[in-house]
């Protein structure tokens, strides 16, 4: 039988990651507000699937304490924030608000929706890194995510 | 610690030599397994038991477990809708996690992630997962209490039997209790399950639930807690332990053996040819698997496979 730190050492050959599968990135799809329509959002859902990413879809009333802890707990890379009610103003610096409490920092932040060109540098001060207004076709905006997703930061 | 569960989800040396170092604080928790088929309704029956545990002033943690699409690698993680109620809670972790096209390697990640939440704390850990296949069968074996969903109409009720999904029950929840069929329902498998005796001497409850009315909940809880009791009582909870254990390692194996095949044979030069000759008949499937299976060094089983 082999000594324990004999198995203690060969762990790390068999469970080496390999190089050909890399991790997928992991996205949030967010509804936040009083919204009700979701067919857009989940037409982006679906593409951004078929393009490989994981997408966890958060659903319909989301407050931005809900969208920024669901971003924590399931850790991921980018966040879309899709918001079709007007109210864009006013939730997104809460929800700004929200991440950096928690220190999500470089997560990538995108926002779609009914939102007026005249807002978007504001928006893109907040901190939300691209705005898709409607009729943006989908491959531009899996793209846009797949060129500036970052790279998992290290833990420590 | 989410960001740990990804270097552990994502095989990172740093997050496995973590949850190697975390491994003897796990344990404590108790692992309840949600499965069933598809469209009984889990996430909502899971949501509805979240406001019940949390209403016993416990903390849970839920790993939902949704397939992924085979083609693209990616996959929509849905299930956490249902689950959040109004405004975050701090008492509750819900993580989504996917197949990622993976080899068998879902049940041995999914694994890592109950250990995590283990180390972490949290006395009650929920796995929603859809209990089909080899996958399913060995999440299914990691919980220390399983509860199936079924509802009426998924078919007939010979069909719940004949899944098998039965068998590796210790809860049944008839779920949708308010539509027609649900009193057959609850009937039919009340008898198949008298029928099959109890080897541990224990009879399985089969409980209606209606997660959106909210009937039926406390009720599953209690059934849950009381089976952790009974694991106690009756020195159960070691069989269970070995069970776990040996379903987490045989999957660890799969997968690590699903990677050398991958790297070794499936990268070989000669399997487009040999595949190639298979599907003109020219060569059959047996003599190309000989062909190639020397490359994996030992043989699959006992005996060699011969020409």
């Amino acid at each position: 039988m082999e000594s324990s730190e004999q198995l203690e050492s060969d762990g790390s050959t068999t469970f080496a990651a390999s190089e050909a599968r890399s991790a997928p990135v992991r996205i949030l799809i967010a509804k936040p507000g009083l919204d009700g329509h979701d067919r857009g959002a989940k037409v982006l859902v679906r593409a951004l699937r078929d393009a490989g990413f994981e997408v966890v879809y958060t659903g319909l009333f989301q407050t931005p304490e809900m969208i920024a802890s669901a971003a924590l707990q399931e850790d991921v890379q980018v966040i879309g924030l899709s918001i079709l009610s007007g109210a864009h103003m006013a939730l997104f610096p809460r929800i700004m608000d929200e991440l950096r409490e928690r220190g999500l920092d470089e997560v990538l932040i995108v926002a779609g929706g009914t939102i007026p060109k005249a807002d978007i540098p504001r928006i893109k001060a907040l901190g939300v890194a691209e705005v898709f207004g409607p009729g943006t076709r989908l491959a531009t905006i899996v793209e846009f995510i797949r060129d500036n997703a970052p790279r998992q930061s290290p833990l420590w | 610690m989410p960001r740990l569960a990804s270097l552990v989800e994502n095989e990172d040396p740093r997050g496995l030599d973590a949850l190697d170092a975390l491994f003897s604080l796990t344990g404590h928790a108790h692992v309840v397994g949600v499965t069933g088929p598809p469209g009984a309704g889990k996430s909502t029956l899971v949501a509805a038991l979240l406001g019940q545990i949390r209403a016993s002033g416990r903390q849970v943690a839920v790993l939902a477990v949704d397939p992924s699409s085979p083609i693209s690698g990616g996959a929509v993680l849905g299930d956490r809708i249902r689950m959040m109620d109004r405004h975050a809670d701090d008492g509750v972790f819900v993580r989504s996690m996917s197949s990622r096209g993976r080899q068998g390697g879902l049940a041995w990640a999914t694994a890592g992630l109950v250990h995590l939440l283990d180390a972490a704390g949290y006395p009650l850990i929920l796995v929603e997962t859809v209990g089909t296949g080899q996958d399913g069968t060995d999440i299914a074996s990691l919980a220390d209490t399983v509860v199936v969903v079924e509802a009426p109409g998924l078919g007939d009720g010979v069909q719940a039997i004949k899944s098998g999904l039965l068998e590796v029950g210790d809860i049944v929840a008839v779920n949708k209790a308010d539509q027609p069929g649900a009193e057959e329902a609850l009937g039919l498998l009340r008898t198949s399950l008298d029928l099959a005796h109890p080897i541990d001497g224990r009879l399985v409850p089969v409980l209606p639930t209606d997660s959106v009315a909210g009937s039926g909940i406390p009720e599953l809880l209690a059934a849950i807690d009381d089976h952790d009791a009974w694991l106690t009582e009756s020195d159960q909870r070691t069989l269970r332990r070995e069970r776990a254990a040996r379903a987490e390692v045989l999957a660890g194996l799969r997968a690590a053996l699903g990677r050398r095949l991958e790297a070794g044979p499936g990268r070989s030069p000669e399997l487009a040819s040999l595949i190639t000759r298979v599907a003109r008949r020219e060569l059959s499937p047996r003599r190309a698997v000989t062909a190639l299976a020397f490359a994996l060094d030992s043989p699959a089983s006992g005996r060699p496979i011969s020409d």
